[in-house]
């Protein structure tokens, strides 16, 4: 189930009593719930860079730092990875990269390659 | 000022509608669907004529920790949780940028942001005034106009308390403006501004700086860069002392050594192991005097006197401050405070954990953290194991130059608590001009990060 469903209002909606919808939407769940714990993580792993790359990957207008958003997923861990290793010189991103595993730069990248520009 | 919505109105029914949502969030979510129709017969029970019910989080304070929670709590609930800012100033003033106010390179209105963003883009009501009392027990706010709000969570990111009191002679000093602070951005930056070029070339800028930890760590530092550059632009045979309590330069202390020798030689002098303990404050023109501990008397025309902080008297006074009765304890995981439940304690009134400076980036990183677990207790999610902070702290050292300190930093599960990711994090080589540029660029970013 979606967050969003999850903390609405359920009361607040027309009752719902359809049993075929609600036995699809039952068998749906525990996949769906999951997957948006993992979306909400996501979320909050992203918006550790949101501070200088823009809320979503969206570079503040007129800022100057780089957006995130829109990258494609190669191209964001390849960046990443060229920070960690110092391939890529820079003020600060050689060092915070350096504080982000594999598996999390992979989880930036999904992130960031879906958001809109 | 935002008129309160009905339902503030009605503190006493808070409980009642707490528990609704609350049976509701732990029902197994098959039940809680099908739960409309009981909900409503259990409303119905109650007699209750209110709105229906929706997790209220309120949130004190809309500096860098509680602007950033209160847009994150919306965006990460996908507007679902109703959020109320609780914040007594019309705009936000940035601290980070507002030493380049007092060296004259910047100006107050361009460190300046509105609160209309949050409103206007994120559904947060925001409310200016101030929270007189909190009573954590019955989960509801008093506000200074006499409202009383009731949350089902409180996010409380107030700041630090200047204990004027631990030097003598200061708070009287102060209350008349002779001496300032100005260690929150906004009128007492100008009035400081105001005091340096009233100051006779020739004259002594003294700053003392208390015991870490404090608001800011290399803030009295680059204000002494900032004011020698003023001085060596305006008034060239003035001095520059820095009085330090510590042992020590607490933030990049060789970066900031050799600035001082490199660039405003015979100007700045650095003393450490000075703890200011009295103050006799001069008549306009004349010069101050502290006192210290151990070492001389010093004086000095303009006198910038930091004591000694700790968390804002609201969190004390509500029970919160039960690190040294100074600093309000969490659990890292989630901010929560350890005090008290369903109180979320941000920013530098929190004791914060090794490495953790108190800053304005650390700050906006933890509402963050404290956002997302707030969501996922309210949708009855495990909250997540691993969460990430990192902090980027420019501190400019003339006009243009700016040196920078860097870390991120993990959850660790075992110790329960964030430690810095080895290898990752370090320093500028030296001061620069490039980062001068992205530290301005820094600014922009995290303020709309925070407030747009």
């Amino acid at each position: 189930m979606r967050l969003r469903a999850v903390l609405a209002q359920p009361h607040a909606r027309p009752v719902i009593h359809h049993g075929a919808l609600l036995l699809a939407l039952m068998s749906g769940l525990s996949a769906h719930a999951a997957a948006d714990v993992t979306a909400l993580r996501t979320e909050a792993l992203a918006a550790s860079c949101a501070a200088c790359h823009g809320t979503a990957g969206q570079a503040a207008p007129g800022a100057g730092l780089p957006a995130l958003a829109g990258l494609p997923r190669e191209v964001f861990i390849a960046q990443m990875t060229a920070f960690k290793t110092g391939q890529r010189e820079a003020t600060v991103m050689h060092q915070l990269a350096k504080g982000y595993s594999e598996a999390q730069i992979a989880q930036l990248a999904g992130y960031f390659a879906a958001q809109p520009r | 000022m935002n008129r309160l919505p009905p339902l503030l109105t009605a503190p006493l029914a808070l409980s009642e509608r707490r528990r609704t949502w609350l049976q509701q969030a732990t029902l197994p979510l098959a039940a809680r669907f099908l739960g409309g129709s009981g909900l409503a017969a259990l409303a119905g029970c109650a007699g209750t004529t209110l709105p229906p019910p929706r997790t209220q989080v309120l949130v004190v304070g809309g500096g860098f920790g509680g602007a950033t929670a209160a847009k994150y709590l919306r965006l990460f609930s996908g507007g679902r949780v109703d959020v109320t800012l609780v914040e007594p100033d019309a705009d936000f003033v940035s601290c980070p940028i507002s030493n380049l106010v007092i060296g004259g390179h910047r100006r107050l209105v361009e460190i300046t942001q509105p609160y209309g963003t949050l409103v206007s883009r994120h559904g947060v009501r925001v409310l200016h005034d101030r929270v007189a009392a909190i009573d954590p027990a019955q989960r509801r706010a008093t506000l200074g106009s006499g409202a009383v709000i009731g949350y089902d969570k409180l996010v409380l990111s107030p700041g630090v308390e200047l204990q004027l009191d631990t030097v003598e002679g200061l708070r009287a000093a102060q209350g008349d403006g002779r001496l300032l602070q100005a260690w929150k951005a906004g009128p007492e930056t100008q009035a400081l501004r105001a005091q340096l070029e009233a100051m006779p070339d020739g004259g002594t800028f003294a700053i003392t700086i208390p015991e870490a930890p404090y608001r800011c760590p290399p803030g009295p530092y680059e204000r002494a860069c900032q004011v020698a550059s003023y001085f060596q632009a305006a008034k060239p045979r003035s001095k520059v002392l820095i009085l330090d309590a510590n042992p020590d330069v607490t933030s990049k202390p060789a970066l900031f050594k050799k600035a001082w020798a490199e660039l405003y030689p015979d100007m700045v002098e650095y003393r450490p192991q000075h703890k200011a303990v009295s103050v006799s404050a001069a008549a306009p023109g004349g010069r101050h005097t502290v006192r210290f501990e151990v070492q001389d008397d010093v004086q000095a025309e303009v006198l910038n006197v930091l004591p000694a902080m700790r968390a804002n008297p609201l969190a004390v006074a509500t029970g919160l401050a039960n690190a040294n009765a100074r600093w309000c304890a969490v659990d890292y995981l989630t901010f929560e405070s350890t005090a008290a439940r369903d109180i979320h304690v941000l920013g530098d009134a929190m004791l914060a954990a090794p490495a953790m400076p108190k800053s304005g980036h650390m700050a906006n990183g933890q509402a963050k953290v404290a956002a997302a677990a707030i969501v996922a207790r309210l949708a009855g999610w495990e909250v997540n194991p691993e969460p990430m902070l990192t902090n980027t702290c420019y501190s400019f050292v003339d006009g243009a130059q700016v040196v920078h300190v860097a870390s991120v930093h993990a959850y660790v599960a075992a110790e329960k608590t964030f430690k810095t990711v080895p290898g990752s994090g370090g320093l500028s080589p030296a001061a620069n001009q490039r980062e001068g540029t992205m530290a301005w660029a820094w600014a922009r970013a995290i303020w709309a990060d925070t407030l747009a």
